[in-house]
């Protein structure tokens, strides 16, 4: 069912990326930052994705931790590699529309320091899981969910902390041109990290049966032969 | 008392004898923390003066570095000799197990805090003891804080390979809130106008986190410890 869904999703995703630039060129000019601003699309989507593969990856491993389920266990690896991927895209986009807007290519402002917090989370994630050695999968999903549940605080110690990124608050007063733009992008990011997520849990899912044969022609190869 | 407390004691007094007669882990941390105290005064000292808000950091930080090396060291112990596994399998209440340990922690710590915070007020002229029950409320939250998180992650990471680098590579991400709190809350007791309601809002956060955190400890300690 989902591999059918696959091959129509990247075709699709792939269009909407296609389309995306002219979009972008076609929306209005903003009044003060000029050509910089457009770097937006791209930066606010990522950064959606970001978020989203963030909350995906926390709850999958609530489910595989409490549950026992495997393939929760799958579905949150896959999304906290996303979650890096596209937290890593809104880090370098970021900067470059800083140094235009601000003057500097980083600010220590509530939203930057969240995101680069929740970034990091999942980083030590995916090293824990690749390093820790086996049985790592666990100790990663705990990881986790205490991330998730760190968001609030984070967001609460930050924000008391500074403040002076645009807010979310820009995004409904936004010219038609311009929301349209947007949307497109994120439709398109949401396209392309749904067929990525896709993918991924898949290739897990592979890697894990790979697993089991070869154990299975351990077990059957090291049985000692039955005489008498 | 109930059968949770107890075991929690246990463990606990089990942790607090067998240091009490090397004495290695409590002289090591504290020494440790002295010395982070001495290489950030290098840093954060200009004129005979520290800088701004630098006192406050500075005690967070060596809180931070000394607890990260101690939750490192009291699990090590734990691996000798298989005492942890050998805890796992008693029939006892797996939560105990981790309460006990987190009060060995809180007190091995509060043992190095009763040096290292006289010592950055000495060295740094920072008027720590103006305001005693609020930096103290201050300190003991956000330690617990920062040892309830902690000692989850290193008893989950006795299994794991390179347990000591991902430690604080897991540990300080997590923790922010709790060293963002203890930095800015510190920092609005010492500056020359206090500023209290401040201090306030960051120890009732604080309140917050722990009540989260160890609430989501005891939760996932029984699923993530066992094999």
């Amino acid at each position: 069912m989902t591999r059918r869904l696959f091959g129509p999703l990247i075709a699709v995703a792939t269009l909407l990326f296609a389309g995306a630039p002219v979009l972008i060129a076609w929306a209005p000019y903003e009044s003060t930052m000029g050509l910089v601003q457009k770097i937006f699309y791209f930066h606010v989507a990522s950064w959606v994705m970001m978020f989203l593969s963030a909350f995906v990856c926390g709850v999958a491993s609530a489910v595989f931790l409490f549950k026992g389920r495997v393939a929760a266990d799958r579905v949150a690896a896959a999304a906290a590699e996303l979650a890096v991927i596209f937290g890593l895209i809104g880090l370098v986009t970021g900067p470059l529309w800083a140094r235009k807007a601000w003057g500097v290519w980083w600010q220590w402002d509530a939203r930057l320091t969240m995101a680069l917090v929740l970034w990091m989370i999942f980083t030590a994630y995916l090293l824990l899981r690749e390093y820790g050695g086996s049985g790592s999968e666990k100790l990663a999903a705990g990881v986790a969910l205490f991330g998730l549940a760190n968001v609030p605080f984070v967001y609460w110690s930050v924000n008391v902390w500074r403040t002076i990124h645009p807010t979310t608050n820009v995004v409904p007063t936004l010219v038609p041109g311009m929301a349209g733009a947007l949307w497109w992008s994120l439709v398109a990011f949401l396209l392309l990290y749904t067929a990525a997520m896709m993918a991924r849990v898949r290739l897990e899912g592979q890697r894990a049966a790979l697993d089991q044969l070869y154990r299975d022609l351990d077990d059957w190869g090291g049985q000692p032969h039955n005489e008498g | 008392m109930s059968r949770f407390a107890q075991v929690a004691w246990l463990v606990m007094r089990k942790d607090l004898t067998v240091e009490a007669r090397s004495r290695e882990l409590l002289l090591t941390t504290l020494f440790f923390a002295v010395s982070t105290v001495l290489v950030f005064a290098f840093g954060f000292v200009r004129d005979g003066r520290a800088v701004e808000d630098a006192a406050a950091g500075i005690l967070w930080i060596a809180i931070a570095f000394a607890g990260t090396l101690a939750l490192g060291r009291t699990f090590e112990r734990e691996r000798y000799h298989d005492v942890l596994h050998a805890l796992l399998l008693a029939p006892v209440d797996r939560p105990a197990i981790y309460v006990g340990k987190l009060l060995g922690i809180v007190a091995l710590l509060a043992a190095v805090e009763a040096v290292v915070v006289p010592l950055v007020a000495l060295l740094f002229q920072a008027g720590l003891f103006r305001y005693p029950l609020r930096a103290a409320a201050l300190l003991g939250l956000g330690t617990i804080g920062f040892a309830a998180v902690g000692t989850l992650f290193a008893a989950m990471l006795v299994r794991a390979r390179s347990r000591d680098v991902l430690l604080p590579v897991l540990l300080y991400p997590i923790t922010i809130p709790v060293i963002i709190a203890g930095v800015r809350g510190t920092a609005a007791l010492l500056q020359p106008e206090p500023d209290l309601a401040m201090a306030g809002a960051w120890t009732g956060m604080l309140v917050f986190f722990d009540v989260v955190f160890i609430t989501l400890s005891l939760w996932t300690f029984e699923p993530v410890m066992t094999e």
